[in-house]
Parts: C-alpha cells; sequence; structure tokens
C-alpha cells in the first residue's frame, strides 16, 4: 500500500504504525518528535529521511541505537538538504539505468532541520536544492533557537526573546532583530508549495502533508516547534503555548501555492493577544518590564499588520 | 555501461582534465555531483558536454559550492550507486568537513582533485598544499605524474574504493596545468573495456533498499567514537592489498604498471630525490643524465600516498646516502610533511641517510630539470662527506634571501 494515509481522528494517529520509534532522548514535552511522527504518519509510502545536526539528530540516532524505521541519513549542520537531494538524484539514476524497476513505488524524500540549519547555516544548501527543483520536501523544525547546545541565537530568534547570546540584562532587552520571513523566502524561489504548520493544529498539518507529498518538486514546510528548554515553559505546557502561538498569529498557518496562491488556513475563533502568547513564555519575562512594554505593542502591531497582509494577499492571489 | 558508447582512437590527445572526465564516463556514474573552479573546471564541464550529446546515463547534478558537491555525493552514495566528483584547491578546502564524514561513513566515492595552492594570497596554479590538506581525512590518496596516469589510476580508484573489503573514498590527485591542461598521447580502453574492468557498483547498506531501513552519520562519544575511527583506519591498512591486487590486474589488461611506490634509477642510487607527481616526470630525465655523467642518482615517490607505504619506502631507501624529501606545500612552521614521513619510515631501519627538506614550487613556481640538477648535485656532496651542506630545510626557487631552518 503506497501513498498518503488516512488519519480522519487522533485514535487512528496514535494507533497508527510508527517509523519513528519512541525510543529518543527528547526533551520531555519536545514538539520535534509530534512533529516528525505526524509526517511519517501522514505516508505508507518508502522514506528517505535526513536530518541536520542538532536536537533530532542527537537524540534519534545514539549509537548503537537508531529510533528511525527508515532510511535515514545525517551528514552535517548545514547539509541535510543536499544529502537528500543526492539520494533524490541517486533515485532517479538508478530507475533510468533500470537498476530500480518502474514496479518499486517512488519513495518520499524528506529533510528535517532546526531553524538554526534552515535560516542560517544551512540556508545556502536549501536555496540550491529549491532552485535546482529536488523533488523533495523540506521541514524546519523551527524553534526559534539553537537548542542542541543550549539556546544560542539563530536568525529565527525573534526580537526580545533572551537567548545566551543575545540575553537579556540590566542594558539589554534580548535578541534585537526581528525574525527571518524564511517562508516567502523560500515561495520566491518558486516553490510549488510551502506552508507553516503547528503540531496542535494537527489536522491542518496532515492536510499540508498530504499535498506536499503529492507535489512534484521541493517543497517547504516550516513547523512551529515550541521549546520546553528553552522558551521556558513546562513539560506539559507544549501543546497550550502553541495553542498560544497560533491563536495570537504569531504563527499564522497559511500556504503558498506557486509562489502567488497564498490561503489562509486556519483562522482562530477568538484572537488572543500577543502579550498573553509572550506571557507564558520565561524567554520574554524581562519584556513586562514597564521600560520595555513599548516592544510588547509594537509586537502586535506587527503581527496584526502581517495578519493584514496575508489576507490581502489571499484576497489579490498574487 | 553508458547506453551510448564513445568510439575513441587508441590513442587520444587528451590533457589530464579530459583523461579524468573520460574515465568518469567509461565509468558509467550513477551521480556526479560538482561545482567548478580552477584548474579542475575541465572535468565538469567535459562531463557536462557528454552528457549534453547523450553519453552519460547518470544523474549529474550542478550544485552552488564544493561543500554542497561533496554533500550531494554523500547523500547519493548513501542511496546505493556509484559516484564521482572534482575540485581544487578552495574548493577541496570548502569540502573538507564533508570528505571526513564520507570516510567515517565508508562511502566510495572517487574525486579528481587537480592540485593547486591555498589561498592567501590568491593563487591558481599547482602545488600541493591542498592534498596535504586532505591527508588525515581517511580517504585513499594516489597522486598521478600524468594525463595518462590520470586516466588509468582514476579507472583503478573506482575498483579500489568499491571493493567490499575496502569502502573507502578514493582521491586521485595530479598537478594543476602541469598534467591538469597538459595534452599528451593517451593509450585509452574502449567503453567496454574499461567499464567492465570496474564491473558493476555493489551497493552496502544502500538507503534505496527499503527492504533493510538503514541509519547513516550516526552520533558516537566516548564510548564507541574510538572504535569506529580504529576500524576505519584498520580498513586503510589494509586496503593495500586491495590496490596491489588493482594495480596488478590493471597490468594484466594493459601492460602499464603502477605500483604503491614508484622508483626510477633507485636500484644502485646512491643520492635520491623523494617527490609527488609531474616532478617526478622531471627528475626521471635528470637521473638519465646524470647516470651518463656516472652520479648514481634516482627518484621515488609515494604513488599512494594514504595508505602511506612506510615499509616500501624505507626498503628502497636502504642504500641511498643523501635523501632530498621535496615538499611542493608551505610547510606552515615546521618541516615538511614529506620529510616527516621518510624520517619516520627510515627512523626504525638500519639506514641513516642524510636527510634534507627542500620547500619548492609554491603556487606553480617551475621546477626545471637545471634546478633538479643542482639539488642532485648537493646531493652528492652530502653523500661523500655524510653530513648536510647546511641546514635540514631550505627553500629552492624563491627571490630574496636565502630561507634556511633548522640545524642538524
Amino acid at each position: 500500500m503506497s501513498g498518503n494515509k488516512v488519519i480522519k481522528n487522533l485514535k487512528s494517529f496514535s494507533t497508527a504504525a510508527e517509523r519513528f520509534e519512541g525510543s529518543h532522548v527528547l526533551c520531555p514535552g519536545c514538539a520535534h518528535s509530534i512533529i516528525v511522527r505526524e509526517i511519517l504518519n501522514a505516508t505508507n509510502d518508502n522514506l528517505v529521511v535526513s536530518a541536520s545536526t542538532g536536537c533530532l539528530e542527537v537524540c534519534t540516532a545514539i549509537y548503537p541505537h537508531t529510533s528511525w524505521d527508515c532510511s535515514w541519513i545525517h551528514i552535517g549542520f548545514e547539509n541535510s538538504s543536499t544529502a537528500v537531494a543526492g539520494a533524490e538524484a541517486m533515485n532517479k539514476a538508478l530507475r533510468k539505468k533500470g537498476r530500480i524497476g518502474s514496479d518499486v513505488p517512488e519513495p518520499k524524500f524528506v529533510a528535517f532541520g532546526g531553524d538554526g540549519a534552515t535560516f542560517d547555516i544551512g540556508f545556502q544548501w536549501l536555496s540550491g536544492c529549491f532552485e535546482r527543483g529536488h523533488d523533495m520536501m523540506y521541514v524546519c523544525l523551527d524553534n526559534e533557537v539553537y537548542a542542541n547546545t543550549g539556546g544560542q541565537r539563530s536568525s529565527a530568534t525573534p526580537i526580545g526573546a533572551s537567548a545566551t547570546t543575545s540575553p537579556a540584562g540590566s542594558t539589554s532587552y534580548g535578541e534585537k532583530q526581528n525574525k527571518k520571513d524564511i517562508i516567502q523566502i523560500m515561495a520566491a524561489h518558486g516553490s510549488p508549495y510551502v506552508a507553516q504548520v503547528a503540531p496542535n493544529k494537527w489536522k491542518d498539518m496532515i492536510k499540508k502533508i498530504h499535498r506536499g507529498f503529492d507535489t512534484k518538486g521541493p517543497v517547504y514546510i516550516n513547523a512551529m516547534s515550541a521549546c520546553t528548554t528553552e522558551w521556558k515553559f513546562a513539560p506539559h505546557e507544549t501543546i497550550e503555548v502553541s495553542d498560544l502561538a497560533t491563536d495570537s498569529l504569531v504563527f499564522p498557518l497559511y500556504e503558498i501555492i506557486d509562489g502567488t496562491e497564498l490561503n489562509i488556513t486556519y483562522r482562530p475563533k477568538n484572537i488572543v493577544p500577543v502579550r498573553d502568547y509572550l506571557g507564558a513564555q520565561p524567554r520574554f519575562k524581562h519584556l513586562f518590564k514597564p521600560e520595555y512594554e513599548y516592544l510588547i505593542k509594537e509586537w502586535q502591531e506587527r503581527v496584526d499588520a502581517y495578519w493584514e497582509y496575508l489576507q490581502r494577499r489571499e484576497e489579490a492571489r498574487v | 555501461m553508458n547506453s551510448k558508447v564513445m568510439d575513441l582512437k587508441k590513442i587520444e590527445v587528451w590533457d589530464g582534465n579530459m583523461a579524468a572526465s573520460q574515465a568518469f564516463r567509461q565509468a558509467d556514474v550513477d551521480v556526479v555531483a560538482a561545482y567548478p573552479i580552477t584548474p579542475s573546471t575541465p572535468v565538469v564541464e567535459n562531463y557536462a558536454t557528454f552528457e549534453a550529446n547523450g553519453y552519460i546515463d547518470g544523474e549529474f547534478v550542478m550544485v552552488e559550492s564544493e561543500h554542497a558537491a561533496m554533500s550531494a555525493c554523500v547523500g547519493a552514495a548513501a542511496a546505493g550507486g556509484r559516484v564521482a566528483t572534482a575540485t581544487s584547491s578552495q574548493g577541496f578546502a570548502l569540502m573538507v568537513e564533508v570528505l571526513y564524514q564520507a570516510a567515517g561513513m565508508r562511502l566510495p566515492i572517487v574525486l579528481a582533485q587537480v592540485n593547486r595552492a591555498l589561498a592567501a594570497p590568491l593563487n591558481v596554479n599547482g602545488d600541493h598544499s591542498d592534498m596535504y590538506l586532505g591527508r588525515d581525512s581517511g580517504w585513499i590518496n594516489i597522486s598521478t605524474f600524468s594525463p595518462q596516469e590520470v586516466y588509468d589510476l582514476t579507472l583503478c580508484a573506482f575498483k579500489i574504493a568499491e571493493h567490499l573489503d575496502v569502502r573507502i573514498p578514493v582521491n586521485i590527485n595530479q598537478d594543476g596545468f602541469m598534467s591538469s591542461h597538459t595534452a599528451q598521447n593517451i593509450r585509452t580502453l574502449d567503453d567496454k573495456t574499461a567499464c567492465d574492468f570496474i564491473g558493476p557498483y555493489k551497493a552496502v547498506n544502500a538507503m534505496l533498499d527499503f527492504s533493510k531501513p538503514v541509519t547513516h552519520g550516526v552520533q558516537t562519544e566516548e564510548d564507541w567514537h574510538f572504535e569506529h575511527k580504529a576500524k576505519q583506519h584498520d580498513a586503510m591498512m589494509r586496503s593495500r592489498k586491495v590496490i596491489d591486487e588493482v594495480f596488478a590486474e590493471f597490468k594484466e589488461l594493459t601492460g602499464r604498471e603502477y605500483k604503491a611506490v614508484e622508483s626510477y634509477g633507485m636500484e644502485d642510487a646512491e643520492v635520491a630525490i623523494v617527490a609527488f607527481g609531474t616532478t617526478y616526470e622531471t627528475a626521471k630525465i635528470v637521473v638519465d643524465r646524470l647516470k651518463e655523467e656516472g652520479i648514481k642518482a634516482g627518484i621515488i615517490s609515494p604513488r599512494v600516498f594514504r595508505p602511506f607505504p612506510l615499509e616500501d619506502l624505507s626498503a628502497q631507501l636502504q642504500n641511498v646516502k643523501a635523501i632530498a624529501c621535496m615538499d611542493r606545500s608551505a610547510p606552515g612552521g615546521s618541516v615538511g610533511a614529506l620529510y616527516n614521513e621518510i624520517s619516520g619510515a627510515l627512523f626504525n631501519s638500519p639506514a641513516r641517510p642524510v636527510l634534507s627538506n627542500i620547500i619548492y614550487g609554491l603556487g606553480g613556481r617551475d621546477m626545471t630539470v637545471s634546478t633538479l640538477t643542482e639539488i642532485y648535485k648537493d646531493l652528492v656532496k652530502e653523500a661523500q662527506s655524510g653530513k648536510l651542506n647546511g641546514t635540514i630545510q631550505r627553500f629552492v626557487g624563491v627571490r630574496g634571501p636565502e630561507l634556511n631552518y633548522y640545524n642538524a
């Protein structure tokens, strides 16, 4: 049986055969494992998976153990995209030469990278893969920080977050730059399908992953991955914090098809203030001092403006 | 074998780059992922032209950097097929991270490396800085002296790398411009003979074999890392047997003989030069002339730089009285690597020749017949007196004041 797997409800999801096993050492409450399970469970096809150096990799392939019941490779920090691109090229070559028969179903090629691997050190490799048009899905596990190495800032770290290399202090409110808008950048590569997903909105996520698997060419998925350790919330609060992220529209859920057709895929019934999202994460606690209140206000304005922008683009179909 | 055959003459006029490209084509490589850089660019351009004219059945992926080239090679090789690339100098330096990973993951990739200086200052010409940079990366390193050797040994490289007892990537070095851009008569094999010599690719732990999921590139810390690296070294040391076998098989097929240590005039040599690459060819001319003058001169080269043929070198240098180890790479505050390795090879043996270290040819500075003749003449004096003329290390062919280091 090949193709997309039908996931009707949480029960069918939770009882599906696992290709990402539970035997990993990710932190309790880490969203990475939820996201990876949701993605791998969305297909019955054979999988070639890569991971960049980072939390996912160091916690799932510690010799002599592996959490992966599928073909898997890790090379370095910057090149999980190119690792599966190489495998995808080999698949093409061996099929052309008849060494893999046409009766053998096409596998899916999936690369995972953290935001450090995606936004920063691996960006050139990712850009190259998308320009060349490899048939692959790249999933960024976006927890907005170098979590594996203890919480250094990345170019996904949002303004005002305290990270170990951009710490809040008596004269600093922490990270000074706004987060890089990676989704628009990947759409601008001409990618046929780009989407932002969140593990708490799992039906929306599965739908997008299915669409991604059905799309020929390079697909980019930005997966919000709430980090209990570096966002500093309690391990049992992962889904609650994720709900605040999607319902405050700090992480709006949308997709861009062929670079132009933008669809908002989740409209919160009750939009919660950005303040509530920030307040749930001690990485932002210093922003609640009176002198930094303006940053929260500015953040709300940015989120409102971006939501407005997404809606206009959705309407205008450009 | 590729479905479209290229009819080659028995003798073609190829430079070293074309020799490498043709060997790649005849090897029916499944994936070539590459990025162009002088002086190896034509390897990639020639291959692209073959592909554009229907001679390549495999995939040719033009990536955005050398790091990506080797990354794609690793992904492709782990997927389960024959893989090759080409580079030089800065490109090789950019690849270095992934070279270690390719070797550690035991992926039989072939790299055509056209040796070139490393910046700064930026320089596009030949020296061995890049070859030295990769010498501890866990790749089998083979040195070639001419375009014919590039062709022959690139074909051999696939057979060595992919041998089930080896599974180690192989780097075929040639001198930038002196070999890569010098056209010579090349005795060719027809496509079928060349491809049959290499044989079909034997997949090991292929990611595209879904009956047996495999995890490549794991994490090991102090509990397992040492065992992995030890086994890797052991495989490298044992690869020598396969290298010798493949060279013997190639000789059977073509009559052309290759050895882990190449030497000329060494049977009765009292003075000898140890050097890599095209300098070997120039030295052969000098050796012939000196022999006519009654000087017992020889030239010797570790054709196989890794695994280092320590015993063979030691054995062949036992009766030599004075040896100049010639390093074509900036030594960076020590004696040259070749000097160190030859010293190491001789130290536990009875031989105690006068051993000097010459740094030469950086950034493509020519090593001429006349300079080599002078070096041999100096060696003769050292052989007669039994001691160094001056310091252990000296720079030859550089302008400005003499640069001599280390007293014996």
